[in-house]
């Protein structure tokens, strides 16, 4: 970690992208850090985030939404909300922003080993998802079944969709897509995603369900999991709030007691589930 | 060393003497008193109640650099606390000493904030004792807390009449002592009895109390109680409870960038602000007074002893006293006891 940690590592994009268009646009940047020597002592899980930012504009904290398990690179997606994504989406390949991190927890990998694991992802919700998708694909020995469950407004508003079609011709998981409305040729679900995962209908045993994507979303799909027959316990999410400091001191992205940056953002749905501003 | 005292005609010589480091002193403002860097020993009111505004700007700055840069510029240039130099506070009351030990703990907890701890490394509290309590509204007490309490502090001055009785309690103290062996003599054994007597004398004379107990374990099941609404109610948002609060930590960080020049800094910022939480969608989680009172008392009184085993308030009283609309966190504990 770093020595202050305040003090961010510039990174330099490798490849940008966009995934999703329109007002609330989504880019990919694939990015290396500017100084070699990091990637020494630099090590992150599924589920943690770094600050993300420009220096004069501001930071923001992002998860990584690539796995550890892919090398020499690091991934972030980014919506396009307020000031300091807009200037991120002005940068492309060649140029740099900075970067804090790794900072909070991951999803406990390790725990979960010999599981069946099922994504269930809205919108942008799927960035921290994938990492943990990328991960069992990587280590496959070592979990049960894969299954991915992920849908948006339109097929426009789709992440990571070559990757989405990349799994399916592997055919190493299951992979359920969705969009809210209508579209010629869309061969998939229409409806929302707590409606797909109905009609996918995860068994729980020996289970683990990750969930991530609009707050509305992960209300009903915790409440469809719980039909299922999944237990809090079995049942993981990622919160986020505003955040400056990214390390447990500014103050303000609690929920409850727990600080989202430090002790988050991955929760379980058995500790959410007592703190009521969790879902605020 | 022998219990020391310092004659109250060698006080100007002794603050002359400390004048070499960063001295912080009580000293007048218009009305009120507030700490300040002093230059000359002068300057010093050391005859006060309390400052309006705490001493905990000196270890964690209203606004403070982080790092500069050139805009365009990889190059980012870490601010250097060291810079600042060996810091004694002089005079600050218990409580806001207490404050500092209580806030150390969240700026040392898993990331050493560099700023802070520098900061407090370098710095060195020489304390008053309260032999009056200096405000209705103290409640020191009933937080630990007491008008002679040393906790934080390196040295404590009890004032005597002809003379202030100095106990030293940490090396730092010890070493300020030496900084200052010609203008200390040695007191007796007498004095430090006397000085528990009237910080005794001085305990009984504060009028207000809350009986803690409980409240940490108590607060989160009282999320949906109307209490919250009640004490919202008069709230104006303005934030004074948590500027003026000794144990308050919470900042904001942003960019400034000047010709070509920048800087990252932080400031301090208030839970009581819409803005604190404002997602960039718009979207607020604390949408209202009442969740932002609601998360103030909790975060002081449930959230900070839960992590760190000890109420983040000190019972200074600054907040009953300051609050334009009367709101007293002392009502609104009352009433989180009796719901």
């Amino acid at each position: 970690m770093m020595k202050n940690p305040y003090i961010p590592y510039e990174v330099n994009i490798l490849d940008a992208w966009y995934e999703a268009p329109g007002e609330r646009c989504i880019k990919t940047f694939k990015v290396s850090f500017a100084d070699e020597k990091v990637w020494d002592t630099w090590s992150h899980l599924p589920g943690q985030c770094a600050m993300v930012g420009i220096p004069g504009v501001g930071e923001s904290m992002f998860c990584i939404s690539s796995s550890p398990t892919e090398k020499g690179y690091l991934r972030f997606s980014i919506m396009k909300a307020g000031k300091n994504t807009a200037s991120l989406h002005e940068l492309e390949a060649g140029d740099s922003f900075f970067i804090r991190g790794p900072l909070g927890n991951n999803f406990p990998m390790e725990e979960w080993k010999g599981k069946n694991i099922v994504t269930i992802g809205g919108g942008i919700g799927q960035a921290p998802l994938r990492p943990v998708i990328q991960w069992v694909r990587d280590n496959r020995g070592d979990y049960g079944e894969l299954e991915l469950v992920y849908g948006a407004r339109t097929s426009q508003d789709h992440c990571f969709k070559a990757e989405f079609e990349e799994i399916n011709q592997a055919g190493d998981c299951a992979c359920h897509l969705s969009i809210d409305v209508e579209e010629e040729e869309w061969p998939h679900f229409v409806g929302f995603v707590p409606s797909l995962l109905m009609e996918v209908a995860p068994k729980p045993d020996n289970a683990i369900a990750v969930t991530c994507g609009p707050p509305v979303m992960i209300n009903f799909v915790l409440q469809n999991l719980e039909k299922l027959g999944f237990a809090p316990e079995q049942v993981y999410t990622t919160l986020e709030n505003r955040m400056k400091c990214g390390i447990g001191k500014c103050g303000r992205c609690n929920v409850g007691h727990l600080y989202v940056c430090k002790d988050g953002p991955v929760f379980s749905y058995a500790q959410l589930k007592e703190i009521p501003e969790a879902f605020a | 060393m022998a219990v020391q005292k310092l004659s109250k005609d060698k006080v100007a010589e002794a603050l002359g003497e400390l004048c070499k480091f960063r001295l912080i002193a009580p000293a007048k403002s218009d009305d009120v008193v507030v700490f300040k860097r002093i230059d000359d020993p002068a300057e010093a009111y050391l005859e006060y109640g309390n400052s309006t505004i705490p001493p905990k700007k000196f270890a964690f700055p209203q606004t403070e650099t982080l790092f500069r840069f050139i805009k365009g510029s990889p190059e980012l240039t870490e601010a250097n606390v060291e810079e600042e130099g060996t810091t004694v506070i002089f005079g600050l009351r218990p409580c806001d000493a207490r404050a500092m030990a209580i806030v150390d703990k969240l700026f040392a907890w898993d990331y050493d904030d560099p700023y802070y701890l520098k900061r407090r490394e370098l710095t060195t509290l020489v304390g008053m004792a309260c032999i009056e309590p200096p405000s209705v509204n103290c409640f020191c007490t009933s937080l630990g807390g007491s008008p002679f309490g040393t906790e934080g502090l390196d040295i404590l001055l009890t004032d005597m009449g002809d003379y202030y009785l100095v106990q030293a309690f940490t090396d730092k103290g010890k070493k300020l002592e030496k900084t200052l062996s010609s203008q200390l003599e040695d007191g007796s054994a007498g004095d430090e009895k006397k000085a528990k007597e009237m910080a005794l004398a001085s305990e009984g004379k504060i009028r207000r109390s809350i009986d803690t107990d409980g409240v940490p374990e108590k607060l989160p099941d009282l999320w949906d109680n109307e209490l919250w609404q009640k004490v919202s109610a008069a709230c104006l948002g303005c934030g004074i409870c948590t500027f003026l609060c000794p144990t308050c930590h919470c900042f904001d960080i942003q960019d400034e960038v000047e010709e070509g020049e920048g800087r990252r800094c932080r400031m301090w910022d208030s839970c009581m602000f819409s803005e604190y939480t404002v997602h960039a969608s718009g979207h607020n989680p604390r949408p209202t007074r009442k969740e932002r009172t609601r998360n103030r008392v909790n975060h002081k009184y449930s959230y900070y002893p839960g992590r760190f085993d000890v109420i983040a308030c000190v019972g200074c009283g600054r907040c009953i006293n300051l609050c334009p609309v009367n709101i007293d966190i002392l009502d609104i504990l009352e009433q989180v006891v009796d719901a």
